[in-house]
């Protein structure tokens, strides 16, 4: 990044503090089948008046298109913020159709999966360039310390926007949102079943927080 | 026995490449299905561009992408990196191609992984 970059994105930084923008754009990323489709139908069912935001599989890679969803007014802590919420694809470094073929997808279902999946993470990554925040959903069986995981916050941290963790998935019996803590301590987590809607309302109070 | 090609690439030869030539460097290696360790790693962008870039370059029965592991980007560097926007720094980094390197297990001091020769 050089100085004239830094420096604008600095400045852009400070207007923002100095006229406390009260609508936020706000991505949501993780590895795939970490919950992000799930969790953005359940902010949407929360807030807003109906529909959702996209379906979910236990396929990876069910969500192959960034899907946005404008002005969700979120009220929390005794104030409200507005919120663009943006299911991105799952973010992956690699992606095999045979891996697809496991699920009992046909050869030809899991290559037209796999090249549409290609095309969702480069879609995925152009979003970074468009947002005021990111909730960097994780799930909480799994090992949290993955590149995904890494090259996200890497780049929330470069660019010196807000990012919020959260980690799904604690209905389930072998969930760890202590090791998920562990693995980033520099930044604020909040622990939620998006299935079950288990803390969403922690979540609300942390986003409405978070991103203002 | 089948061997393992690995190309230890230092600092000083990364810091004089600009960032799409590591990129290009990096993938033309894994694609050939060689292991890449690189001494400094790459910046948080630099990653995600490389990411990009295998994403195009993904072939469904010849590449199906790389796999790579590094540390968490370390902040710090001097006051004039700063001010250049050179405060977040790459650190050791290991790519291969998904098919060949497996992590098997990875914390914030150490990364495991295992590479697989094939037939």
């Amino acid at each position: 990044m050089g100085f004239i970059r830094s420096l604008k994105l600095s400045f852009g930084i400070w207007i923002n503090k100095i006229f406390k923008k009260k609508k936020a754009k706000i991505g949501l990323y993780g590895p795939p089948n970490a919950g992000k489709t799930t969790l953005a139908n359940r902010i949407v069912e929360d807030w807003s008046d109906g529909g959702t935001m996209g379906l979910v599989s236990a396929i990876p890679h069910e969500t192959r298109r960034a899907v946005r969803k404008e002005g969700l007014i979120i009220e929390a802590n005794g104030s409200s913020i507005e919120l663009d919420i943006v299911d991105t694809p799952g973010m992956a470094t690699k992606i095999d159709f045979r891996d697809f073929m496991a699920f009992g997808l046909s050869e030809a279902e899991a290559k037209k999966r796999a090249r549409e999946a290609t095309e969702g993470v480069i879609e995925a990554i152009k979003w970074l360039e468009d947002l005021d925040g990111v909730l960097l959903i994780m799930d909480s069986t799994e090992d949290p310390y993955t590149q995904v995981n890494v090259v996200i916050i890497g780049n929330m941290e470069a660019r010196k926007l807000p990012l919020l963790i959260v980690a799904n998935k604690i209905d389930l019996p072998e969930a760890s949102p202590a090791r998920i803590k562990a693995a980033f301590p520099q930044h604020p987590m909040v622990s939620i079943s998006a299935l079950e809607g288990s803390n969403v309302d922690e979540l609300y109070k942390a986003i409405a927080a978070h991103f203002r | 026995m089948r061997e393992v090609h690995m190309d230890l690439i230092s600092g000083e030869k990364l810091d004089r490449l600009t960032s799409m030539e590591k990129i290009r460097l990096i993938l033309d290696k894994v694609k050939t299905g060689r292991i890449v360790v690189l001494e400094n790693g790459l910046t948080p962008e630099e990653e995600v561009r490389l990411i990009e870039m295998t994403m195009t370059e993904i072939r469904l029965d010849e590449f199906s992408g790389i796999e790579i592991e590094s540390y968490p980007a370390k902040k710090g560097g001097s006051f004039l990196d700063k001010i250049l926007g050179k405060s977040v720094k790459g650190r050791l980094t290991v790519i291969g191609p998904a098919n060949q390197l497996r992590t098997i297990e990875k914390d914030r001091y150490q990364i495991s992984t295992k590479v697989s020769v094939g037939d």
